[in-house]
């Protein structure tokens, strides 16, 4: 097991440096002179020397890297030329947020797509399959800013039940915080349920048909039995692991809905620097959540060699 | 020397029908899948005579029209500056389908090559290409859009491009995937061993049969494009205004809740309809397709 972590934590030694490697090359897309374009609109001389030279934009590129790579590497993303922050300070700062916002999808994500996905196998080509197949078609296809629009629609414009907009930390107000929460979660956890539903359909269809779970029938378990205390707890390994990898659809997700909720987290983030063009907020956000989700990809990993001891590692 | 296929006689009653012929059959006998095939038929047409189905211009504004609901004059009602919704909407369809189709071509022309470059190389080559690939891939596919939109620029070609790239490790992967286990076949082995160039194994003999799985995933990517588009759109880094495009009519739209609702219901409809189909379509595709896939 010792050999199998350091093997597979060397692995993302290369591709963590061929992430910071296009992240870095980003700023080679930028046209003209990247000191000019990174001083904004004033293009203020002053601004242009100073970034000029904490950029090293007079050496080679390889060397601008090896620069740029040993700030990252002592926590250094840069600085917010609009917030006048350092960008790791931003991050932060925000993160909390959409941790939570995230964290509160995928529960929502995880109360409707594995039940439906049990539902879609246990009764397969029913009519409650064909539903919840259809259900999840349907998470697929609806872009989420669009269903976020149209619930504000019903449960804020028309019912006047939720708040439209904003956040409130839950260490000031919990109950308004959930009310604030609860909207966008579902948002952003009704296209992790399709995915999820799927998953635990062909998870569970695969585990319903192997020989352990024939055995538990005829010994005369209960069928209710038979679902919930065997087959579950199997199909569920791999789903609760590539529920893990939904994690890039929950950040790219979670900057719709926070600027659909006008949600002050980490895709609000992402979007105003991009509108203020501030550059190295959007490298630094982006090589974040690269980062997060190849470490949250290797203890995906890991988790699933830890509980499931039929895999052999070799 | 054996037979020549074609110099055998074939079954007088068997219609011989080709793979590809038979494939299609079964995707439209899956009603969802020819549901799909029907609604973006109809979507492409409406985009194609846009000029001719559309009953106003969609650039035309009109301040005594602003934000009408829907009615005998105006369907899908009029916006903030007066414009009709339906014509915008028919417009806006271009803008998505266009994107959704370009940027799967641009995920399709720079991933097949490459991945099939890593499958049948193999070695150091394929090594470097997968490494490559999965950086790309840790970097979320609208993250990497938006990032890649932002220093690129906001436009729709740019969004185009931007998607595309994003998109393009998924075929990467399944074009190496494929190719590492079709060039361990038979038929390749014999390729190989009648003296083909690699080239010629990797074009010829390959390559079509990776086709499939690649027309499922493209017409997945379609539907991912698609939404990806009008999420670019939306925040402002897609298509421009004033030209029409569903995202950045919703991000209009979405100012006006309170008074004008219309105007953020046919626009995401038409995405969500266009996605659906495209979806429907490649999920009866892979079943067409894999008769082994349920």
């Amino acid at each position: 097991m010792f050999a199998y972590l350091v093997r597979r934590i060397a692995a993302i030694v290369p591709t963590l440096i061929f992430v910071s490697m296009l992240i870095f090359g980003l700023q080679q897309l930028l046209p003209g002179d990247p000191a000019v374009v990174l001083a904004g609109e004033d293009r203020d001389p002053t601004v242009v020397a100073y970034l000029r030279q904490k950029m090293h934009l007079d050496e080679p590129l390889p060397v601008r890297y090896v620069y740029w790579i040993k700030g990252v590497l002592h926590g250094d993303l840069g600085e917010s030329l609009r917030m006048q922050k350092p960008v790791r300070e931003l991050i932060l700062e925000k993160l909390p947020v959409t941790i939570e916002l995230a964290a509160f999808a995928m529960v929502i994500a995880l109360l409707i797509g594995v039940p439906m996905g049990i539902l879609s196998a246990v009764k397969r080509n029913t009519a409650w399959d064909y539903a919840a197949n259809a259900v999840a078609l349907w998470g697929l296809s609806t872009p989420n800013f669009w269903l976020g629009i149209m619930l504000i629609l019903l449960f804020s414009v028309t019912l006047g039940w939720l708040p439209a907009s904003g956040f409130v930390s839950p260490f000031e107000d919990l109950q308004a915080n959930l009310a604030a929460l609860v909207m966008p979660a579902f948002v952003l956890g009704n296209a992790i349920a399709a995915v999820l539903m799927r998953h635990t359909r062909s998870a569970m269809l695969q585990v319903l048909s192997s020989d352990y779970v024939r055995t538990a029938r005829a010994k005369g378990l209960s069928e209710r039995g038979v679902i919930l205390k065997h087959a579950l707890r199997n199909a569920l390994i791999p789903v609760i692991t590539l529920g893990a990898l939904e994690l890039g659809t929950l950040l790219s997700g979670a900057v719709l809905t926070e600027q659909v909720f006008t949600i002050p987290g980490f895709g609000k983030l992402i979007v105003d620097a991009v509108f203020n063009r501030d550059y190295a907020v959007v490298q630094g956000v982006v090589l974040f959540t690269a980062t997060a989700y190849i470490v949250l990809n290797l203890l995906a990993d890991i988790a699933y060699v830890v509980v499931n001891p039929q895999i052999k590692v070799q | 020397m054996p037979p020549r296929e074609d110099a055998l006689p074939a079954p007088l009653d068997t219609p011989r029908v080709s793979p590809r012929s038979h494939a299609f059959r079964r995707l439209l006998r899956r009603s969802g899948a020819a549901l799909g095939v029907v609604v973006i038929a109809i979507v492409v047409t409406v985009a194609i005579l846009a000029p001719v189905v559309a009953p106003y211009d969609p650039l035309a504004t009109s301040w005594s029209a602003i934000r009408k609901a829907p009615s005998a004059a105006h369907w899908f009602g009029t916006d903030e500056i007066g414009r009709d919704v339906l014509s915008r909407v028919i417009w806006g369809a271009r803008a998505s389908l266009l994107a959704g189709v370009v940027a799967a071509l641009i995920s399709l022309s720079i991933g097949v090559p490459i991945g099939l470059l890593a499958g049948y190389a193999g070695g150091k080559t394929d090594m470097l290409i997968s490494r490559l690939t999965d950086a790309v891939l840790a970097c979320p596919f609208l993250i990497l859009a938006i990032a890649l939109a932002a220093f690129l620029g906001p436009s729709l070609t740019n969004a185009m491009i931007a998607i595309g790239v994003s998109a393009t490790p998924v075929f990467i992967r399944l074009t190496r995937g494929q190719t590492l286990a079709i060039k361990a076949e038979d038929f390749v082995l014999a390729a190989r061993a009648i003296g083909n160039p690699p080239w010629r194994i990797a074009l010829v003999h390959v390559l079509p049969n990776v086709v499939p799985a690649l027309i499922v995933q493209a017409t997945l990517a379609i539907a991912a494009a698609v939404i990806a588009e009008a999420s670019l759109s939306f925040l402002g880094l897609g298509q421009q205004p004033p030209a029409p495009s569903w995202g950045s009519m919703l991000n209009t739209a979405k100012n006006y809740m309170d008074n004008a609702p219309w105007m953020a219901i046919w626009p995401g409809l038409s995405i969500f309809v266009l996605v659906l189909s495209f979806n429907l379509v490649g999920d009866g595709l892979r079943d067409a397709l894999d008769p082994r896939h349920t």
